[in-house]
């Protein structure tokens, strides 16, 4: 399946009982690429999210990863597939490792293997020594990190982060956030950060501004910026909002 | 997905509820305290007032703590499902609940394997107190404590069933208040738990027809067979049907298309 993007969103729609949270939503990312999903808080960012790990199906169009449909063929879809989802999802009771081996069953990983790959991820982010640590111990940027690893034992090709330097301070943000570059380029992973803080965009990223539950933009971001007649991300996705919200009320 | 790898999963999840309850073996206990307080204090003030008469599977008169017993074991799945569920509810809050979801193996499975897991615990819990009872001269057969396993597993799932089917309907943890007023005291009371169903019938006829219809009748009777190496064939089947109604309900409530699950904003 060596033709098919990473991850093709194709004319998706959601809503929450009446209220539309996802207006027909398309885009695809190319492989190898990281792509920031940036959008103010409330922009569907988490919705959108929701809808690629299959938590729920979207009301119209479809979603494929790697050429696999995510709601037919879910299986093939989620093995590919890794997440750091916004809200912690460790066990806060059990160590580290318990968290871990726990996430490789969930993929029916051999217990040999996984306990190497663990080993190996760990030790990857100078974590080894914390593994047998409960994770309420952990700092936030920490738990940060375990989530960061989990979501790569089954050795995923894409992998989506949900805001996940949500609530860290400064240079813990900025740690992880290298972190993932650095990922992105070693493991040849596809990467989506979603965000609403425009600084963790890099010039040679690629960003898709949701906005309203609408896709307002999308591209490199020199495109984005070249688009929109700015100078930089920053004055371009604060352009994009304001013409966006001018065509609403006209 | 192959075979063992079903299986690697499976042994995962009852792993980490295993660990988790090394972790709140406090919760095991209080657990425990519920139906033993109803044994020791509520059994010995109604021993006086109430007689039971011989009836299946009792060959003899026996004590009210004796015909209690079935009725607290099923008190202890009932609490252990709806607490599984609420757990799951607060897995959903926190967020662990997605670690679940977006494995590959369907979803079925994982929720399956997950009640498994609860159902487990509650028949260690039910064993404990049957130890506690036996000194209490609450004593069943031998043979009988190897044929209520499979019964109590069954029950489990069921109730577990019905648990999870309510997890998935209720949006907050706030609303498992409303759980409990309305499924677990209605269903303990109104079965054969505390008061044999031929009594019921002559004090009212509604609330014997109420009984015969509670699927929590069924376990209890399916326990009390059990516990003395019996079938209730009946009740088997009751509670067999009702086991798959609601672990229906529940996988679909976790549907990501049509579920319950999907029409709640923010989880």
């Amino acid at each position: 399946m060596s033709e098919f993007p990473a991850l093709h969103v194709d004319t998706i729609s959601f809503n929450y009982g009446k209220q539309p949270a996802l207006k027909d939503l398309s885009f695809h990312l190319e492989r190898g690429n990281f792509t920031v999903l940036l959008g103010q808080n409330g922009a569907g960012k988490t919705t959108l999210i929701s809808l690629i790990t299959r938590l729920y199906n979207p009301h119209a169009g479809s979603i494929h990863i790697y050429g696999y449909d995510i709601r037919f063929q879910s299986a093939e879809a989620l093995k590919r597939l890794g997440v750091v989802f916004q809200q912690r999802t460790l066990d806060m009771d059990l160590t580290v490792r318990q968290n871990l081996m726990y996430f490789t069953s969930l993929h029916g990983l051999e217990r040999d293997q996984a306990k190497l790959r663990i080993a190996l991820e760990l030790e990857r982010l100078g974590l080894a020594e914390r593994s047998n640590e409960k994770v309420r111990k952990l700092s936030g940027g920490l738990i940060r990190r375990v989530e960061i690893v989990r979501a790569l034992l089954h050795q995923p090709q894409l992998m989506i982060l949900d805001e996940p330097t949500a609530g860290l301070d400064h240079s813990s943000r900025q740690a992880i956030i290298e972190h993932v570059r650095n990922l992105c380029k070693v493991k040849e992973l596809t990467l989506l950060w979603a965000t609403h803080l425009i600084d963790e965009v890099a010039p040679a990223d690629q960003v898709l501004i949701l906005h309203h539950g609408e896709l307002i933009a999308g591209g490199a971001v020199q495109e984005v910026i070249d688009r929109t007649g700015t100078e930089n991300i920053q004055e371009a996705f604060q352009k994009l909002i304001g013409i966006n919200n001018k065509l609403k009320i006209s | 997905m192959s075979m063992i790898q079903y299986f690697r999963c499976f042994v995962g999840i009852i792993q980490r509820e295993a660990l988790r309850f090394l972790q709140q073996q406090g919760r095991f206990f209080a657990a425990l305290v519920r139906p033993l307080v109803w044994l020791f204090i509520f059994a010995a003030g109604f021993r006086s007032i109430l007689g039971v008469s011989i009836v299946p599977p009792y060959e003899t008169y026996v004590m009210y703590e004796v015909y209690i017993t079935p009725g607290l074991l099923g008190m202890i799945q009932l609490f252990n499902g709806m607490q599984s569920s609420l757990s799951m509810v607060y897995d959903r809050e926190m967020g662990s609940m997605k670690t679940l979801l977006i494995s590959p193996l369907p979803r079925w499975f994982l929720l399956t394997s997950k009640l498994c897991a609860g159902v487990l615990i509650s028949i260690l819990q039910s064993f404990v107190y049957l130890l506690i009872a036996w000194f209490w001269e609450v004593e069943a057969p031998l043979f009988g404590y190897l044929v209520l396993i499979p019964a109590l597993f069954l029950s489990g799932l069921m109730l577990g069933s019905l648990g999870l089917f309510f997890s998935s309907v209720i949006k907050q943890l706030e609303n498992f208040a409303g759980v409990m007023n309305f499924v677990i005291f209605p269903m303990f009371f109104t079965s054969s738990a505390l008061y044999p169903l031929w009594r019921i019938k002559e004090s009212s006829i509604l609330l014997y027809n109420i009984a015969m219809y509670n699927p929590f009748t069924h376990v209890v009777e399916l326990i009390r067979f059990a516990l003395y190496g019996q079938v209730n064939y009946y009740s088997l089947a009751y509670v067999s049907i009702a086991c798959a109604v609601f672990l229906s309900l529940a996988i679909w409530g976790y549907d990501p298309t049509r579920g319950t699950l999907a029409r709640l904003k923010g989880n």
